[in-house]
């Protein structure tokens, strides 16, 4: 597998975009029930701080603050895009999903219907020293999800 | 290329390796010939582990084909065979390091010869307490007043052990710190060891920056102030010639895979005088003389310090490591590697947006180096120079606390050893150059 089918154009592009980074400037939307993870690669000191905001049902708002490598936070911007507007049911389907692709060891292709932009982060299942980087936001996300729903 | 400055104990008379000598020597090791993503595998990642020469790897089949038997015990032919390749890699390893016989204690690596000592010392200070074992034990224990020093580029396996301990007898941690080229504060080390000093404990060469210590100055402020000196020779001992005893420390650590030899083998020196008073850590078979159902006694050093069935085939194997790194020279493998170094450092140098830690170009370093890339995360470098068949390790290599004093949180390290080539230093500096364009930093 060449590199760039790892490092592929959107994950580039969303390295240097971050959607969604910046805790500090990013007030919680009124009314909303927020919940907050810290989540840290010991490997190779990635962070992540992901706060989630839902809404009536919905995910209103997803900010964090991260280090780490382009993979790790391509995937928290792609996370960002993707998250906002889904309902809570429907980001879990979404999590669990991308969890099974991205622990398959490139078994199990993933859906592009599913998980549209993060789809492209099916060739990291293939570097297993690799997968907790894409991981991580998504770990950050799951267990602020269960504190705000 | 900058000129090598060469320390003086390697102004000798002796050939200069070369690339076709390493060409020679890399066909001894059968791992190095393959390809990686469809390129010859450069292996620049010895500072983490090292590859085996077929000696090595021959040497742990003989044993288990012709000699494998439990050790110092059974009188049968296999059990003395045994028993006598155990205890002859014992005595090559004690004279590769300048040590006695006696003083040589195998462990798995140096993170447990330094758990070892940790360990042994806290229980020196509950022996004497109760007033167990040899007077002397109460100038071996830790108390609350007492001091261990450490130094700020310690990679964590000679940080969390002095942690604890200090935790466990209520002594006091403190620390030399580096300055910004990565060289310890020997103004503050001076300040730092002194009377309440009773162990100092540090790095022969940094295996982040490559620094090497001066070890004589070290353990010369540790003797004055009436501490243990302990050295690790992680990075050293594999790469340089070395000799406990010039240098004068009272205790050394090192593993044997990071100098040719097997995982799960490693060295534990520690002075004579000090092992026959010292409390075991671990304790059961093999390291007693007479035992009741209330106590037991124990054997003197080494077999004190060895409790249970002990890594035989691999202390063999590692003698056999010993051996190839003598004949091949560990003068002659440390001038190399400080060229390699050197290589390194001054084509890193001129990367743009590529900052080295440690060391510049033109100083003394051993052969790796370690640095960051603008814009770049560590994990995203190595992963563009593995597509490239180059093995380099990312992360903070085990040392939190120095990446933090230099801003950092991980950094991308090459690290050479006998087998590399000049040439494999060319084509990871041309990877590197490659990398801020690939990732648009």
């Amino acid at each position: 597998m060449s590199l760039d089918q790892l490092y592929q154009q959107i994950i580039l592009d969303h390295s240097k975009a971050r959607h969604g980074s910046g805790l500090a400037g990013t007030d919680a939307p009124n009314g909303a029930t927020t919940g907050q993870s810290h989540q840290l690669n010991p490997v190779c000191g990635d962070e992540v701080t992901l706060r989630l905001a839902v809404s009536e049902g919905k995910v209103a708002q997803v900010a964090w603050d991260g280090a780490g490598c382009s993979i790790s936070m391509a995937s928290a911007s792609v996370l960002t895009d993707l998250a906002e507007g889904m309902t809570v049911a429907e980001l879990h389907e979404v999590i669990d999903s991308f969890r099974e692709v991205l622990r398959s060891r490139g078994k199990i292709h993933a859906d592009p219907d599913l998980l549209g932009d993060a789809a492209a982060f099916e060739g990291v299942a293939r570097y297993a020293a690799r997968v907790k980087c894409a991981m991580i936001s998504w770990v950050a996300a799951e267990d602020a999800l269960n504190q705000a729903a | 290329m900058a000129v090598v400055s060469t320390p003086a104990t390697l102004e000798r008379a002796v050939p200069v390796m070369d690339n076709a000598e390493v060409q020679r020597i890399r066909n001894d090791f059968p791992v190095l010939d393959q390809l990686v993503n469809g390129r010859p595998l450069i292996y620049l990642d010895s500072g983490a582990t090292s590859q085996n020469p077929l000696s090595v790897i021959e040497a742990e089949q003989e044993f288990y084909e012709q000699r494998n038997a439990a050790v110092h015990r059974g009188a049968h032919h296999l059990a003395v065979e045994a028993t006598e390749a155990f205890e002859d890699a014992r005595q090559t390893v004690a004279d590769f390091v300048g040590a006695d016989y006696s003083e040589v204690i195998w462990t798995s690596n140096a993170t447990e010869g330094l758990n070892l000592l940790s360990y042994a010392l806290s229980n020196a200070g509950l022996w004497a307490a109760q007033g167990r074992g040899d007077a002397r034990l109460k100038e071996l224990a830790l108390n609350p007043g007492d001091e261990i020093v450490v130094t700020e580029m310690e990679h964590h396996a000679n940080l969390i052990p002095w942690q604890e301990l200090a935790f466990r007898t209520g002594a006091t941690l403190r620390y030399i710190p580096v300055d910004d080229a990565g060289s310890l504060r020997m103004d503050a080390a001076r300040e730092i060891v002194n009377g309440r000093t009773k162990l100092l404990a540090f790095t022969h060469a940094s295996n982040v920056l490559g620094t090497i210590n001066p070890v004589t100055e070290l353990a010369a402020l540790g003797r004055q102030a009436g501490a243990l000196v302990v050295l690790d020779a992680c990075q050293s001992a594999p790469h340089m010639p070395l000799d406990v005893k010039e240098l004068d420390v009272d205790f050394a650590v090192f593993s044997g895979h990071k100098m040719l030899a097997p995982t799960g083998i490693g060295v534990f020196y520690g002075k004579q005088d000090i092992l026959d008073v010292l409390p075991p850590f671990l304790t059961g078979g093999s390291m007693i003389t007479t035992v009741t159902m209330e106590r037991a006694e124990y054997l003197p050093a080494p077999q004190r310090f060895e409790a249970g069935t002990q890594r035989i085939s691999q202390a063999v194997a590692l003698a056999a490591a010993v051996n190839y790194l003598t004949e091949t020279g560990l003068d002659r493998i440390h001038r190399w590697e400080a060229e390699l170094g050197q290589r390194m450092v001054t084509g890193l140098e001129s990367i743009p947006g590529v900052r080295v830690l440690g060391p510049a170009a033109g100083q003394d370093r051993i052969g790796l180096a370690a640095f960051d890339v603008d814009g770049v995360h560590a994990h995203d470098v190595g992963q563009f120079l593995d597509s490239r068949g180059i093995a380099v390790r990312v992360g903070h290599h085990c040392a939190q606390p120095l990446h933090r004093r230099l801003g950092l949180t991980a950094t991308t390290r090459a690290s050479a050893y006998l087998y590399n080539t000049t040439d494999d230093v060319d084509q990871f500096l041309d990877a590197v150059a490659g990398v801020r364009a690939y990732f648009r930093a």
